[in-house]
């Protein structure tokens, strides 16, 4: 569902900019807002979050899917925990479509999908390995790496039940919001993937912006 | 040198509401059937020699592009090895992305769990039956991956709305899992998250433990597509030296 933003960027308190390959850690307060901006286009932003007072509270693709009684996230969805609590809200969303489904790349996954020999390649999962152990501050490990969000990528599925990575239907400019629902850990990975033509071959900077309540 | 196997190593059977684990050596087969039909069997796998290496519903789907599980799939890891392949399955898909069951949506549907006055009859739901088998390892609920829920399918309508399927699974259904890895197998057999059913459903599971035959070249699993392969081929290295 599309929805537009109410919210001036001219009065975001915060700004950050996250290059392809690099990772965004930090605690977003119960009521405060993110936009994430796909700068160039058909980018993936894989996207987990932990409640900051319990990191073994974490989002669930599972609880969130079956709650909703739907595969793709959008404008009104409620991204909930292990625990079956909402955690956050989409407040809005110009690009109408999100994944949930597919998860992050790995190396190792790397290996299956292309070639073995792509082991080596930058990847969303050694993101989020760098992210915890340069922060282990947020109490978060490897067990607590799960299923995330890949904000902007076209995961869809058939009547048949065939899993598909489309291209992606979003475009420059194109943002999704979402309004913490309790304190929650923001950990991003603005995905490396070269081998997927879903970006293009071409992974590009997104942008953060937030908002205090 | 081959290994003719009549009778199975192991046998024995789950009424509705149970939980179990138990490792399961690479070589073996899992067949479990739902003798009653309407089951539904929760499952998360782990690796025995490394716990944090788990089932992962993500990647076992993207890399073998489809959403239902069925014969010829393999469950892949989080570190893109093959814990398991379905060598025989009469459903023809299962689902692997709602999760469980909960307290709460338990006692919504088919009234409170109370052990006191139902004794065996007590509704367990699927989160806390696998919290409890969590423990035994020294793990808890954040090492809970998305599980898979077998005999339960699910349907895609439009613009992704999901529904439960009714009566996926008659009376004998039947699957086969052929252990790749050692693993840690954790599995439940209460209601789906979503079911449709009244009243807590009874059900009968049987399981069985046999010898799988060994994976030649022209195994269907390996061979269902090029992911496939290269997942065995990183299962080969993975074993590299060993007995």
């Amino acid at each position: 569902m599309i929805k537009e933003s109410f919210r001036e960027t001219a009065r975001a308190v915060g700004s950050t900019k996250v290059n392809a390959g690099d990772y965004y850690l930090a605690t977003l307060n119960d009521g405060d807002t993110m936009r994430i901006v796909d700068l160039e286009g058909n980018q993936a932003a894989d996207t987990l979050f932990y409640a900051a007072q319990d990191p073994t509270v974490h989002y669930s693709a599972s609880n969130t899917i079956r709650e909703q009684g739907n595969l793709y996230l959008t404008a009104g969805s409620e991204l909930r925990s292990n625990e079956n609590t909402v955690m956050l809200s989409i407040v809005a969303d110009t690009c109408g479509r999100h994944d949930t489904l597919g998860g992050a790349c790995s190396t190792e996954s790397n290996t299956v999908r292309y070639d073995l020999e792509k082991r080596c390649m930058h990847a969303c999962r050694d993101s989020w390995m760098l992210a915890i152990c340069e922060h282990p501050e947020f109490g978060i490990r490897k067990r607590d790496i799960t299923h995330n969000i890949n904000f902007f990528m076209n995961v869809p599925v058939t009547p048949e039940g065939a899993l598909t990575f489309e291209d992606g239907i979003s475009a420059p400019g194109k943002y999704v919001e979402f309004t913490a629902r309790m304190d929650v850990i923001v950990l991003i990975s603005n995905c490396p993937q070269l081998n997927n033509p879903c970006n293009g071959y071409n992974p590009t900077p997104i942008q953060l912006l937030t908002w205090t309540q | 040198m081959s290994r003719k196997v009549i009778d199975p190593h192991y046998q024995t059977s789950l009424s509705a509401g149970s939980h179990w684990s138990f490792k399961l050596r690479r070589g073996l087969a899992l067949k479990i059937t739902d003798e009653l039909g309407g089951a539904n069997v929760g499952m998360v796998l782990y690796s025995a020699d490394n716990l944090l290496e788990r089932y992962n519903a993500p990647d076992t789907l993207k890399c073998q592009h489809t959403f239902h599980l069925t014969q010829g799939h393999c469950l892949y890891s989080d570190m893109g090895h093959i814990l398991a392949s379905i060598i025989h399955d009469t459903v023809g898909g299962h689902e692997t992305i709602c999760g469980n069951s909960t307290r709460d949506s338990v006692r919504n549907a088919f009234g409170e769990r109370d052990y006191q006055r139902d004794r065996n009859s007590w509704h367990q739901n699927g989160h806390d039956a696998f919290l409890v088998e969590l423990a035994k390892y020294g793990l808890e609920r954040r090492d809970l991956p998305a599980n898979i829920n077998w005999f339960s399918k699910c349907v895609i309508k439009k613009e992704g709305d999901i529904a439960l399927t009714e009566l996926a699974s008659p009376p004998g259904s039947q699957i086969t899992l052929r252990m790749d890895m050692d693993c840690i197998v954790l599995l439940h057999t209460c209601p789906h998250p979503l079911t449709v059913h009244t009243q807590y459903p009874e059900t009968h599971v049987r399981i069985d433990l046999v010898d799988a035959s060994p994976v030649t070249s022209d195994d269907a699993c390996v061979n269902h597509c090029p992911e496939n392969r290269r997942g065995f081929d990183n299962n080969y290295l993975y074993h590299l030296g060993s007995v």
